[in-house]
């Protein structure tokens, strides 16, 4: 008689299942001369600034696929809370998971606690998290934002751990990009100063036609990565039919929020 | 009620290679697993899988001992009684059931982690057997 299997309680999180099939597969695929898939990279330049009221974070717009450029406009510069923004370099998926994770911890984290979230926690999360997985989440990224406490910028590295600097650059043009750096930074500069030292303008020849800017944000002021809205007037309006609904108040009850 | 015979305790913590071939029947799934080899049963497929699988236990080992210095004995032995309760209240062992005493007192009903979003297993398309996960479960089997 064949013996019947017990499946275990499902777990939720990574599975492991595949791992050993992936493994004999590309042993077997790189025999026959195949290459599997890579994962998309986002061949980054990103950097992080802090002057005298607050941080300017920049990064490029480009991602690639091995030697093809895959995104001409990508944002890589994506939203932790209010007043903390993560930039990101390496595998572009892990960095998006990444912070849209730890994004969410921080929100609920900021609603149990009452008050606007620090960048030491949000820092302290993502470092925990990547240490836990070894590695294999390929997120670099540069976090900066204003709290109580002033202005703070991070880097953090995909094996988990950080530093806490001043000025910081990440991803495969993070040499160029500190090497400008260092030879122009001054501490307490100006915003305008900041932004300006922020701009990555050391261009390859080939890149003039392509180059897209680069998106400074600057956090004092939180302004909205980008506007996406349409003129009114673009689409063209066929046919418009209006249905007013009669309603009528029936009960109202106003609830103050303690918002101390 | 948490009744496990002593015989499937074992089971679960002493790998036993080459005799529950993973697939149906008890044929070995060559498409999902590859080739049979001692090896394979034994070592794990990928550097994480061991300890992510004990990655919850080791969490509460170290916050049990951390709360132990601070607090002195009592506290982590009240908790690990509440724990001990709370893990008692659960569905059948094929149906899936939601843990949320256990997630409060963790503390991990405030937070999102890959396990909620990957492979959540109210989502999983598989579901065990009923009467052998029962019998297993009271170490009948």
């Amino acid at each position: 008689m064949a013996t019947l299997t017990v499946t275990r309680p499902p777990f939720g999180g990574f599975s492991f299942e595949n791992s050993k099939r992936n493994a004999v597969l590309e042993g077997n695929a790189s025999k026959m001369g195949f290459n599997l898939p890579p994962a998309r990279k986002t061949g980054t330049t990103i950097c992080g600034v802090v002057f005298k009221d607050g941080v300017v974070l920049g990064a490029d717009t480009r991602a690639t696929e091995g030697m093809v450029v895959a995104d001409k406009n990508c944002s890589k510069i994506h939203y932790i809370s209010p007043n903390i923004y993560c930039c990101g370099a390496g595998t572009a998926a892990d960095t998006e998971m990444t912070t849209q994770i730890i994004s969410s911890n921080l929100e609920l984290h900021s609603l149990s606690t009452g008050r606007l979230p620090r960048v030491a926690t949000a820092n302290r999360m993502l470092k925990q998290m990547l240490f836990r997985y070894q590695g294999y989440i390929g997120a670099a990224l540069v976090l900066g934002g204003v709290d109580c406490n002033g202005p703070h910028l991070y880097s953090i590295y995909p094996h988990g751990s950080t530093d806490k600097l001043p000025y910081v650059t990440m991803g495969s043009g993070s040499l160029a990009a500190m090497a400008v750096f260092e030879d122009r930074y001054k501490p307490d500069m100006e915003e305008e100063e900041a932004k300006q030292l922020g701009k990555v303008d050391y261009i390859r020849p080939h890149d003039e036609a392509n180059k897209k800017g680069v998106r400074a944000h600057e956090l004092e002021a939180v302004h909205p990565t980008g506007d996406y809205k349409y003129k009114r007037g673009t689409t063209s309006v066929l046919s418009k039919v209006v249905t007013t609904l009669d309603l009528e108040l029936v009960e109202e009850s106003v609830q103050t929020m303690d918002t101390s | 009620m948490n009744t496990r015979g002593l015989r499937s305790q074992l089971k679960d913590s002493v790998p036993v290679a080459g005799m529950c071939p993973q697939g149906a029947y008890g044929v070995q799934d060559s498409l999902r697993s590859g080739f049979t080899s001692v090896k394979n049963e034994l070592l794990p497929s990928h550097p994480l899988e061991l300890s992510e699988k004990n990655f919850q236990l080791n969490q509460d080992k170290m916050n049990f001992s951390t709360l132990r210095n601070i607090q002195g004995l009592h506290a982590p032995l009240k908790l690990q009684m509440e724990y001990r309760a709370a893990r008692q209240i659960q569905r059948l062992p094929f149906l899936q059931s939601s843990h949320l005493a256990l997630d409060t007192l963790r503390g991990s009903d405030e937070a999102i982690g890959f396990e909620d979003i990957l492979n959540d297993p109210a989502h999983s398309e598989m579901m065990g057997e009923p009467h052998m996960m029962v019998e297993y479960k009271l170490g009948l089997l």
